[in-house]
């Protein structure tokens, strides 16, 4: 561990008056866990008592006390993932890594975590590997999700990145169509949500191209502001992504009519997204 | 001063008082484990509910936490407090049964029985321990840790601390434990606290550590 890095974390929040969450989270980023010795030079710091600093440390499931494996799995065992199979999935993890949930490998290479919703019922059972979704599956589904994350999972978007070509998406919660006919952006039917910042609530029509980041807005958005969406049905708030890989955001997440997951940045400005097709 | 009515009758209190602290001065028992004069009123128990309001604006409030307010009516013992405060003393029963304070409110209510599996909780969560640590020996040694089924109270990392003052000050607020260890000497530790005679750490095949959470006691320091 760098005491620097922790130095330097404390330095940006210290100008932002932010709260212990965004520190703890900044640490977690940088070290991928939160080592006890940054815990404590945050403590010593800060200011803080470190009786806080590990009560909140360790009431959320997010942070983790001990060093994760190169690879984060995460089982959702929601109530719609449930009682579709989702318990049997997790067992058979814990069973082909030989790990419990919470555990990392000896290699270090995965960490297995159960989540308890992903917001993407629809895709339901769900699992998450650093990011990527693999939607509807199935006890058998495992082996080949451990092998692909194993030869590196990054390599599954390389191969429609560059094109650019229509999608057709519906909300991960209601898994009704995000479609709109009535308006058209760069020809297509758009994808409508809703979309609010600084109290301003209105709808946004984005491209349904692939590779393409025109949209059109009810109100005029503000470069860098960072979108909340939400579902135009069943009202959701469409969340709960990887983080982008660009800038950090905590990316929106989106079914693929045809199978698979798409992902964007709500973050004006960025174009950081991942797509998942699903075969 | 604020006017309201405890069971019937009109009083006036003071201003920013809670309603246990009115209700005492006037003599209403109310039945209490997690409030403790001297420490910051927390709301973990739940047994000190009483119930405000009128007809379907009725409700039940903890009165340890719950300031007086004009106009206010308050009822400590209507039939819905009595059941809800039976069932807060059966639940306490049936997760800490070895503790003599929750024995003695049961008694005292009248609560013989109760419904739920038995476990034996070494700590029902009252935060006691960590309010007087924090508020009245300034120490701020010990925490809650985790959340849901494996919350917990001890220190970072569950190492010694190195700001705990040996003050003994948690053990003896605890109402699970009890144990009020008087001796920071091992072999002089005499729990005097409970009907039990023998420390239960020096008596380890008989309580397992259920009985104390000090692990490693902070002060007699047996390795458990
Ligand atoms: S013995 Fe230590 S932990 Fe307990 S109240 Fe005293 S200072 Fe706090
Ligand atoms: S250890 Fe005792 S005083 Fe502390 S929270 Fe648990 S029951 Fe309450
Ligand atoms: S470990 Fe033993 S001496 Fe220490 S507090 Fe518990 S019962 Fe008392
Ligand atoms: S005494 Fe009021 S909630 Fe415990």
């Amino acid at each position: 561990m760098n005491p620097e890095v922790v130095h330097n974390i404390l330095e940006k929040h210290q100008q932002s008056q932010d709260g212990l969450i965004s520190i703890l989270e900044d640490i977690q980023r940088s070290f991928g866990y939160l080592p006890s010795q940054a815990l404590q030079q945050v403590a010593e710091e800060s200011g803080r008592n470190l009786v806080d600093i590990y009560g909140v440390a360790t009431f959320y499931k997010s942070f983790s006390l001990k060093p994760r494996g190169k690879h984060l799995i995460s089982v959702c065992l929601g109530t719609a993932c449930h009682v579709r199979g989702a318990p049997s999935i997790a067992e058979e993890f814990e069973k082909s890594l030989k790990i419990e949930a919470g555990e990392t490998t000896e290699d270090q290479e995965f960490t297995l975590e159960t989540v308890n919703c992903l917001g993407a019922c629809a895709l339901g059972p769900v699992v998450v590997v650093d990011g990527h979704y693999f939607p509807n599956v199935k006890r058998t589904a495992v082996a080949e999700i451990i092998a692909k994350t194993r030869e590196g999972i990054d390599k599954i978007e390389v191969k429609t990145d560059q094109r650019v070509f229509p999608i057709e998406v519906s909300c991960p919660r209601c898994n009704h169509s995000l479609m709109d006919t009535m308006n058209l952006v760069d020809g297509h039917p758009c994808i409508t949500v809703t979309a609010s910042f600084n109290r301003k609530h209105g709808r946004l029509s984005m491209s349904c191209l692939y590779g393409s980041y025109n949209i059109a807005s009810e109100h005029v958005i503000p470069p860098d502001i960072v979108l909340n969406l939400f579902c135009p049905h069943c009202h959701a708030e469409l969340s709960g992504g990887a983080n982008c890989a660009e800038c950090g955001t905590p990316m929106v997440p989106m079914i693929v009519r045809s199978g698979g997951v798409v992902q964007v940045c709500p973050r004006r400005g960025c174009k950081g997204h991942l797509l998942d097709l699903s075969e | 001063m604020i006017k309201l009515t405890i069971n019937g009758l009109n009083v006036s209190v003071e201003e920013g008082s809670t309603i246990l602290e009115a209700a005492q001065f006037l003599g209403f028992p109310i039945p209490t484990l997690c409030h403790m004069e001297g420490l910051s009123p927390y709301g973990a128990c739940r047994l000190c509910v009483v119930e405000i309001g009128e007809d379907a604006g009725a409700k039940l409030v903890t009165s340890c936490t719950y300031p007086v307010q004009e106009g206010m009516k308050v009822r400590t013992t209507s039939k819905r407090v009595n059941r809800a405060r039976r069932m807060i003393i059966e639940l306490l029963l049936a997760s800490c049964p070895q503790s003599k304070v929750i024995q003695d409110i049961a008694s005292k209510y009248n609560v013989r029985q109760q419904r739920f599996r038995q476990e034996h909780e070494d700590c029902i969560l009252c935060g006691l321990c960590v309010r007087m640590c924090e508020e009245q020996m300034v120490a701020k040694a010990i925490g809650f840790r985790g959340r849901g089924e494996t919350r917990s109270i001890g220190t970072p990392f569950d190492i010694k601390s190195d700001v705990c003052r040996l003050c003994g000050g948690c053990m003896y607020v605890c109402p699970a434990c009890q144990l009020r260890c008087t001796y920071t000497e091992p072999d002089k530790a005499v729990c005097g606290g409970c009907a039990n005679i023998a420390a239960p750490c020096l008596d380890k095949d008989k309580f397992g550590d259920m009985m104390c959470y000090m692990d490693p006691c902070v002060a007699c320091e047996i390795e458990k």
